[in-house]
C-alpha cells in the first residue's frame, strides 16, 4: 500500500494529500475517545455500564437515569472535550509560531492573565459577606479579557523590527511571572474564602458545567477550530522558520499575529469555562507529533482528539475516584503532564 | 535581459551602513557568486535581494518591476531563497518538506493539485531525492539534507534561486555534490543561480559571473577568468597570492602566500613572505 | 559609567557598604509606627522595655538583617547562575527554585502536618535544591547542550509543574492555603532572628565559596571548551559553583519564601558599572542585592498602608519590566 493517497475533485479545484498511516491513527484515537465518553457517562455515584449509558443517551432510560446522564454528566463531558480540543490546538499553534516544542499556553502567561482577571473579578464583585454581587456567568468573560490583554501585551513587547519567536518565549515567561505575582497579591489582600474559590478555578476544573455553558462554548469552539484548520498550511510554513517562510511568500508577521490571536481565543474561551487546566497544550501536540510527524494537516486534528481524551480522562478520574471529594482535573493533567514533560526533555538528549 | 538588479541600494543594521548606494545587475540564466571577506555584507546583499531585509534606501528590481510593490507571493513564484543553515521541524519527511515549496501556488481547499504533484516529483528527481522522499529530514546526512532543502526551493518553480552559503558545514565531498547539483540545474533548466560562497576556488570553478564585495561597495565583477587575479585577491581579502590555472578545469585558482613547508625543488626566493 | 581603576572600584565598594548600613537603619525607623532616630539608638544602648523598643529589637531589626542577608545571597546566586548557565536571564526563581520550595512546604504541611518554622526551613531548602537540580539537568541535555532558551524554558516548565501541583493540593485544604499563602509570596516580615541564625552559616559558606572561585568563574564564562583548553577542571568548577548557588538560593528561599527577580536585576545593574570581572562582580552583587531588597521591603510597607505587600510581589512588579527589557535588548542570546 502506498504511504500517501492524493484526493482530488472538481478538476483539481479541491485537492489534498492524505497520509494513510495518519488517517488510521485518527480513526483509532476517535474510537478511544468514544469509549471513554461512554465510560465517563456511566461513572459516578450512580453507576451504569457503558452499554447502558449508550442507551440512556439515545433516550432509552428511565427519567431518573436520563436526568443524571443527560443533565448532569453530559454537559460536563462535552465541556471537557471542547476544552481539551481548544487547549491542544492552541498549544500546537503556539509551538508552530514559537518554533519551540516546549512552549505552551501555561508557560507564556496567557493562562496566567486569565487567572489574574478571575481573582480580580472575585475581589471587585464580592460584598462584605463574600457573596457575589453580579452573576458568576460574567466570570468567563473576565477570564477571556485577561488572556487577551496578556496576549496583546506579549505581542507588543516582543515586537522590535518584527517578531522573533525567541523574544516571544522569553517575554512570555516574564509576563507569566508577573501574572503569578499579581494573582498572589490579590489573593493575599482578599479574604481567605475568595482565595480558596479562586484557587479551585486557577487549578482548573470543569465542576459545575451545565447545558447553558455548552451552548455558549460550542459555537465558539467550532468556529475557532474551523479557522485553525483553514490556517493549516500557514502553520506548516511558520514551522520552517522566518527566512524560509518569507522566501516562499508567506506574510509571516500578519499570519503570526492572526495565529497568536486565534490561540488566545482558544485558550481564553476554554480557560473561561474550565480554569487553567495545565499541560494539555504541551502534551497533546507532542503525543500527536510522535505518532504522525509534524505536518499540520495530520498534527492538528490528532492533537485535538488527544487533547479531548486527556481532559475527559482527567475529569472523569477526578470526579469519581475519590468520592465524595472532587479533585480538579488540572491536578491530574499536571500530574501526568509533568513527568511526560521531563521524559520529553530527556528524550531530546538522544535526538 | 536582467532579472534582478539593484539601484542605489543602501542597506544597514541600525545606524551601521553595510552597503552604500549599490548598483548591481545579476545576469539572466547564469550562475553568479558573491564573494568577499567575513562581514563585508555579501549575505546581507543576498537577503535583501530576496526581500528578507528591507533596504534603507534605493530599490531592487525584479523583471523590471519594483520589488517592494510586488505581492510577496508573486515574488515567491519568480524567485526562491535558501537561507543559511535552515532547520527543519522534527518528524518531517522529505516529501512533506519539499511540498511546502508549493505554498505560493496553493489555496486552502487546493493543496495538492496534479501540477503540484508533477513539480514536486520533478524537484525530487532532479535533486536525486526521489528514493529518500519518505525518510525523515532529521535522519539524512548533511549533503542529503541540503539537497532536500534545494528540492524545496525548486518546487517553488522559479526562474531564479538565491542561496546563502549552501556549502557551510558540509565536508568537501558534500560541497562538490551540492555545487554540481546547482551547476546541473543551471545547465539543464536554465535557472538563474545566485549564491554566496566562501571558497574562491570553487566560486571560480562554478560561477559564470563573480561579484566581489568590499568596503560597502562592489569591488569588481565579471567572468572569473577576467577579473580574478593577484590584485583582486589582495584588494578584496587583503591577501598576497599567486593565481594559477586550475590543473583540472583551467579556471583561476588562488594559491596564497604566507608560511609553510617547502618541498624539494622549490627555491626559497620564489616565496615572498608577507608576515 | 564603568569604573575602571582598582582604586575607584574599591572606593565604590566602600560607598556601597555605607549605603547598605544606611538602608538598614532606614528599615528600622520607617514603617507603620515611625520611630525617631533617637529612640532607635536608645533601643540598643539603653533598652527600657517600652513597646517601641520591643518592636525595634524583635521586629524591625531582624527584618532589616534578614532583608540584607537574603538580598545579598540572591544577588550573588543570580550572578553565579548567569555565569554558570551563560544565560543573562537566569536567576533562582526563573530556574524553578521557588516553586520547588513552595511545593515541598505545602506537601510537608498537609501530608505530615509539619508546621514548626525550623522544620519548614529545611524542607524549603530541600525542595529548592531538588527543583534546581532538575532544571539544571533538563536544561543541559540535548544535542546542543545547555542553551539559555532551553534552560529558561525548563525552569518555567518545572515551575509551572510544581505550581499546579501546589495549587492542586491547596484546593483540597483551605486552612493550609491560609497558612502558606503569605509565605508563598515571599516576605522578610515576621521572621525571627533564630531562623536567620540557623541558615546563616550556609549563606556565609556560599558567599565564601563564591568569592574564592570568582577567578575561575572568569575563565568559565569564556565558554566551557575554552576553559577546558586552558586547563580548568570545568566539571569541578561547575559543581562547586552549583553548590554555592544551592546554598545561597536555597537558604534565602527557606528564610523568606520565593522572592523573585533580584537574581536577575542585581547582576545586570552591577555589571553596568563594575565591568565583567567576577572578582568585583560578586562582592558588588552582595552589597547591591542587600540594598535592593531593603529598599523593596521599605517600599512594601507604604504601597497599601496600613496593609503590607509581601516584598516578593514588590520585586516581581519592579523586576518584570526589567526582565522584559533584557529580553528585548539581548538579540544575541539565541
Amino acid at each position: 500500500m502506498r504511504k500517501y493517497a492524493s484526493v482530488r475533485t472538481f478538476r483539481d479545484q479541491i485537492s489534498f494529500l492524505l497520509d494513510r498511516k495518519a488517517f488510521t491513527f485518527h480513526v483509532i484515537s476517535l474510537l478511544i475517545l468514544g469509549v471513554i465518553f461512554l465510560i465517563s457517562a456511566g461513572m459516578g455515584e450512580q453507576f451504569f455500564s457503558p452499554w447502558e449509558a449508550f442507551n440512556i443517551i439515545l433516550g432509552n432510560g428511565s427519567s431518573f437515569e436520563s436526568l443524571i446522564v443527560q443533565s448532569f454528566r453530559m454537559p460536563r463531558i462535552l465541556i471537557s472535550i471542547m476544552v481539551g480540543i481548544s487547549l491542544a490546538v492552541a498549544g500546537a499553534i503556539l509551538q508552530a509560531i514559537l518554533r519551540n516544542p516546549l512552549a505552551s499556553p501555561d508557560v507564556i502567561g496567557i493562562t496566567g492573565g486569565a487567572s489574574v482577571a478571575v481573582v480580580l473579578f472575585l475581589a471587585i464583585f464580592s460584598n462584605g459577606s463574600n457573596a457575589l454581587t453580579v452573576s458568576i456567568h460574567w466570570m468567563p468573560l473576565a477570564a477571556f479579557i485577561g488572556a487577551t490583554i496578556i496576549a496583546i501585551l506579549l505581542y507588543l513587547l516582543a515586537w522590535k523590527n518584527g517578531l522573533s519567536s525567541f523574544r516571544l518565549v522569553l517575554i512570555g515567561i516574564g509576563l507569566w511571572a508577573l501574572t503569578k505575582a499579581l494573582t498572589n497579591l490579590l489573593m493575599i489582600i482578599g479574604p481567605i474564602h475568595q482565595a480558596a474559590q479562586a484557587n479551585v478555578w486557577i487549578t482548573g476544573s470543569v465542576y459545575g458545567a451545565n447545558w447553558s455553558n455548552v451552548q455558549i462554548l460550542a459555537p465558539i469552539t467550532i468556529v475557532l477550530i474551523l479557522i485553525a484548520f483553514i490556517m493549516t498550511r500557514h502553520l506548516n510554513i511558520q514551522e520552517l522558520g522566518e527566512d524560509i517562510a518569507l522566501g516562499v511568500g508567506a506574510r509571516i508577521e500578519r499570519q503570526r499575529l492572526g495565529l497568536l490571536l486565534l490561540s488566545t481565543a482558544l485558550i481564553g474561551s476554554s480557560v473561561a469555562f474550565a480554569g487553567g487546566i495545565g499541560f494539555v497544550g504541551l502534551m497533546a501536540p507532542h503525543i500527536a507529533r510522535k505518532l504522525v510527524g509534524s505536518s499540520f494537516g495530520n498534527l492538528l486534528p490528532l492533537s485535538a482528539i488527544i487533547g479531548a481524551i486527556l481532559v475527559l480522562l482527567a475529569d472523569t478520574i477526578g470526579r469519581t475516584f475519590f468520592l465524595p471529594i472532587e479533585v480538579p482535573a488540572g491536578v491530574f493533567t499536571a500530574a501526568i503532564g509533568a513527568p511526560y514533560f521531563i521524559y520529553l526533555l530527556y528524550r531530546q538528549r538522544n535526538a | 535581459m536582467h532579472v534582478l538588479e539593484t539601484r542605489n541600494l543602501t542597506l544597514s543594521y541600525g545606524d551601521q551602513i553595510i552597503l552604500d548606494q549599490l548598483n548591481l545587475t545579476i545576469p539572466h540564466g547564469k550562475i553568479t557568486v558573491l564573494i568577499g571577506s567575513n562581514g563585508c555584507g555579501k549575505s546581507t546583499l543576498l537577503r535583501s535581494m530576496a526581500r528578507l531585509l528591507k533596504p534603507q534606501s534605493g530599490s531592487i528590481l525584479l523583471d523590471g518591476e519594483l520589488m517592494f510593490k510586488l505581492p510577496t507571493k508573486e515574488i515567491a513564484k519568480k524567485l526562491a531563497i535558501l537561507p543559511q543553515g535552515p532547520v527543519s521541524p522534527e518528524g518531517l519527511t522529505v516529501l512533506q518538506l519539499v511540498k511546502q515549496g508549493r505554498y505560493p501556488y496553493q489555496k486552502w481547499f487546493q493543496q495538492w493539485s496534479s501540477k503540484d504533484e508533477a513539480i514536486v516529483h520533478h524537484a525530487l528527481q532532479s535533486t536525486g531525492m526521489a528514493e529518500l522522499s519518505n525518510r525523515l529530514v532529521d535522519s539524512l546526512s548533511g549533503g542529503q539534507r541540503q539537497r532536500a532543502w534545494i528540492a524545496m526551493t525548486l518546487a517553488q518553480d522559479t526562474d531564479t534561486i538565491l542561496l546563502d552559503e549552501p556549502t557551510t558545514y558540509l565536508d568537501l565531498t558534500h560541497q562538490i555534490e551540492v555545487l554540481d547539483l546547482l551547476f546541473e540545474l543551471n545547465e539543464k533548466e536554465k535557472r538563474t543561480v545566485v549564491m554566496v560562497l566562501h571558497d574562491i576556488n570553487l566560486a571560480c570553478r562554478y560561477a559564470h559571473h563573480i561579484v566581489a564585495v568590499k568596503d560597502k561597495a562592489v569591488y569588481a565583477q565579471g567572468k572569473p577568468e577576467d577579473i580574478v587575479d593577484r590584485e583582486l585577491v589582495k584588494g578584496v581579502f587583503n591577501l598576497e597570492c599567486e593565481v594559477v590555472p586550475d590543473p583540472v578545469f583551467g579556471t583561476p585558482m588562488c594559491v596564497p602566500y604566507g608560511k609553510g613547508r617547502l618541498m624539494n625543488g622549490v627555491k626559497k626566493d620564489v616565496i615572498h613572505i608577507h608576515a | 559609567m564603568v569604573l575602571h581603576r582598582v582604586k575607584s572600584k574599591l572606593f565604590g565598594l566602600i560607598i556601597g557598604v555605607l549605603l547598605l548600613i544606611l538602608f538598614n537603619f532606614l528599615s528600622i525607623i520607617l514603617g507603620y509606627t515611625d520611630i525617631t532616630i533617637q529612640t532607635a539608638i536608645d533601643a540598643f544602648t539603653n533598652f527600657n522595655g517600652s513597646n517601641e523598643h520591643i518592636i525595634i529589637q524583635d521586629v524591625r531589626l531582624p527584618r532589616a538583617l534578614i532583608a540584607t542577608a537574603v538580598g545579598a545571597s540572591l544577588g550573588v546566586a543570580g550572578a553565579l547562575l548567569q555565569a554558570l548557565t551563560r544565560n543573562p536571564l537566569a536567576s533562582p526563581d526563573i530556574l524553578g527554585f521557588n516553586a520547588g520550595a513552595s511545593f515541598s512546604i505545602v506537601v510537608a504541611l498537609m501530608l505530615f502536618s509539619v508546621s514548626s518554622l525550623q522544620a519548614t526551613t529545611w524542607i524549603a531548602f530541600f525542595g529548592a535544591t531538588i527543583a534546581g537540580l532538575l532544571v539544571y539537568f533538563l536544561g543541559s541535555i540535548g544535542r546542543d547542550g545547555m542553551t539559555p532558551i532551553k534552560m529558561t524554558l525548563a525552569g518555567a516548565a518545572i515551575a509551572a509543574l510544581f505550581g499546579s501541583l501546589t495549587q492542586g493540593l491547596l484546593v483540597l485544604d483551605e486552612t493550609a492555603l491560609d497558612q502558606v499563602l503569605f509565605w508563598m509570596s515571599g516576605s522578610v516580615q515576621g521572621r525571627k532572628l533564630e531562623i536567620l541564625l540557623a541558615v546563616l552559616p550556609y549563606l556565609v559558606i556560599g558567599l565564601i565559596i563564591a568569592i574564592s572561585i570568582s577567578n575561575k568563574i572568569n575563565i568559565l564564562t569564556m565558554g566551557e571548551d575554552v576553559a577546558r583548553g586552558l586547563g580548568q577542571r570545568t566539571l569541578f568548577v561547575k559543581l562547586i559553583t552549583g553548590i554555592a548557588v544551592i546554598l545561597l538560593a536555597g537558604g534565602s528561599v527557606a528564610i523568606a519564601g520565593p522572592i523573585g527577580f533580584i537574581g536577575i536585576v542585581v547582576p545586570h545593574v552591577v555589571k553596568s558599572f563594575a565591568g565583567n570581572d567576577y572578582r568585583w562582580i560578586i562582592p558588588y552583587c552582595g552589597i547591591v542585592g542587600g540594598i535592593f531588597l531593603l529598599m523593596a521591603d521599605i517600599g512594601a510597607r507604604y504601597v497599601l498602608m496600613p496593609e503590607e505587600v509581601p516584598v516578593g510581589i514588590m520585586t516581581a512588579l519592579v523586576g518584570t519590566p526589567f526582565f522584559i527589557y533584557i529580553a528585548r535588548k539581548g538579540g544575541k542570546l539565541a
